[in-house]
């Protein structure tokens, strides 16, 4: 697997480490008892699709970005890679 | 048929025209009591136990594929009890008394070969950890023995002692721990459950549950509908598919996990030896081929195979703590989708569907627990209760801040 990197072209495998699903980028305050809900969701339960994914993915050995890569789970094709600062922003996050 | 070696003899003889296939292949009935989703290792024990335990009868096990495609048939086949934490022990400790018995039990040769599982250690720190889970072991009736460097030099001389970053200063043994054949797992359970009775349909691909008022009704399936008011879905690498069908979402991500295998060589191993410090771990088949692997690739992935990066790492830490396996040629290597559990131990539980019950989270490391997650999933479907030894394992743990994460890793399934 070759992750084409936004800024520094096709990069090998080898210099990037993996976190998991993109929607960890959408983390809830909750703060009050009822977001409760909502926070186990997003630390525990996951989509694990067999197909199309959006996912994390750091560059350690290299620039040290957050990627948001888009990949087949099933073929391992990649479809695409956006840096995870644009996808938050776009989001309406602040960072 | 009964297998024995007057049997062997007698057929021997006369040609070997008296074997019959091991299990019937019926057609899916309209309607059964229970249905065991996946015709894995745990599928086929859960359904096994569930008629020869439990006095149950009406039992079908639906498998999407051929017995044995799964990872029953492609993991490593190391069986071991040396974890530590009290929800985990006694469970792994159960399986491996069962596995003592089992192929007695369903009159099969599966090979069980308690050969010994060794793990090195380095450092006094590692030391003095496996000597505490060593007493873990011992603790829940499991044997455990610290070895020094010199007895791990009697048993595996070949070892790179001296090595600069990894010195061998000595293991944890099991000598309890070994292999099993894998297939003639699956193979012995579908053949002990369907002598009970139980329907074992391959090509069978269940694509949805109907559920109404809150209870699970049936499963369609790719042969059609299939009603029953209790249905275990066992399907490792699948289990979210599956479940998404029952409109959840698990804790759960698929990940693929590499195993390789080298030509054949004369007897070089005694048992199972790990090399955790440099992600390795090796034994030897019956076959002589060296059966090894090391970590999975860490990405969600249902391919099915994996990428250059780790078989490069399992070579090197391969050659690090064993450079003779430099002059063994690989023969095959493959892989496997193993479901990871957000801290690494399973689920055997109800759901919130009433007669769904999910056993699901095994990671890479479900084979060693095939008799006990079907005796227990079988108990849990019987009895609506969960056995003593898997009452840990429940599906609301995470939420309820009741993990059991062997390793402290937290919910990052890849770092498990
Ligand atoms: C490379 C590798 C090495 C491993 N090494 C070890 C080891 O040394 N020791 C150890 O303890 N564990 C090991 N494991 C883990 C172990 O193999 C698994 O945890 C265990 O086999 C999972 O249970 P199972 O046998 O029931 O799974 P499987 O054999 O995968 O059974 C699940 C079945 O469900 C079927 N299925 C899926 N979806 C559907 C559907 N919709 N309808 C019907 N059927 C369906 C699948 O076709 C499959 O046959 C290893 C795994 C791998 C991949």
């Amino acid at each position: 697997m070759r992750i084409p990197h936004p800024l520094l072209g096709l990069r090998d495998l080898r210099e990037f480490t993996y976190l998991g699903d993109a929607a960890l980028i959408d983390r809830p305050e909750a703060t009050a008892d009822e977001d409760k809900a909502a926070l186990n969701a997003h630390v525990f339960l996951r989509d694990n699709p067999a197909g199309t994914h959006r996912e994390l993915w750091y560059h350690e050995y290299g620039d040290r970005s957050w990627l948001v890569v888009t990949r087949d789970t099933r073929t391992h094709e990649i479809l695409g890679a956006e840096l995870a600062r644009d996808v938050a922003l776009a989001a309406g996050r602040d960072r | 048929m009964r297998f024995s070696a007057f049997r062997l003899i007698r057929e021997g003889l006369t040609g070997n025209r008296g074997w019959k296939p091991l299990w019937r292949d019926p057609a899916p009935g309209p309607a059964y009591d229970h249905i065991i989703v996946g015709g894995g290792g745990h599928g086929l024990a859960t359904a096994y136990y569930l008629a020869a335990r439990y006095g149950m009868r009406r039992i079908a096990v639906l498998e999407k594929g051929w017995l044995g495609g799964g990872n029953v048939g492609r993991n490593t086949t190391i069986i071991r009890s040396n974890y530590m934490l009290p929800g985990n022990q006694p469970f792994y400790e159960f399986s491996l008394k069962l596995w003592e018995g089992l192929e007695q039990e369903i009159n099969f040769n599966a090979m069980v070969s308690q050969r010994g599982v060794l793990n090195l250690y380095h450092s006094d720190a590692q030391r003095d950890a496996y000597r505490r889970r060593g007493n873990a072991m011992i603790l829940s009736g499991a044997d455990a023995r610290l070895l020094g460097r010199e007895d791990v030099r009697r048993m595996a001389p070949f070892l790179d002692f001296d090595n600069a970053r990894f010195p061998i200063r000595g293991g944890l043994l099991q000598p309890r721990g070994g292999t099993v054949r894998h297939d003639a797992v699956a193979w012995g359970y579908a053949r002990a459950a369907d002598r009970l009775g139980v329907d074992i349909i391959q090509n069978c691909e269940v694509t949805g549950f109907r559920i109404a008022r809150g209870r699970v009704e049936g499963v369609e399936t790719s042969r059609g509908y299939i009603a029953a008011p209790s249905v275990g879905v066992a399907v490792a690498g699948a289990s979210s598919q599956v479940m998404a069908m029952a409109g959840m979402r698990l804790p759960i991500e698929s990940h693929v996990l590499q195993a390789f295998v080298s030509e054949a060589l004369k007897p070089a191993i005694p048992g199972v030896i790990t090399f955790g410090a440099g992600h390795f771990y090796v034994s030897q088949s019956d076959k002589g081929g060296l059966v090894f692997g090391g970590d999975i690739d860490g990405y969600n992935s249902y391919a099915r195979r994996g990428n250059l990066p780790v078989v490069e790492d399992v070579a090197e830490g391969g050659m690090a703590v064993m450079p003779m396996i430099g002059r063994a040629r690989l023969l095959r290597m493959w892989g496997g989708i193993v479901d990871m559990s957000m801290d690494g131990s399973p689920i055997i539980d109800r759901t919130p569907v009433e007669g769904l019950f999910l056993n699901a989270g095994w990671c890479y490391g479900g084979f060693k627990a095939t008799p006990a997650s079907g005796h227990v999933f079988a108990h849990l479907i019987a009895t609506g209760q969960p056995h003593a030894t898997a009452s840990a394992y429940r599906l609301d743990r995470f939420e309820r801040g009741l993990v059991i994460d062997e390793k402290g890793m937290g919910a990052q399934p890849n770092l498990h």
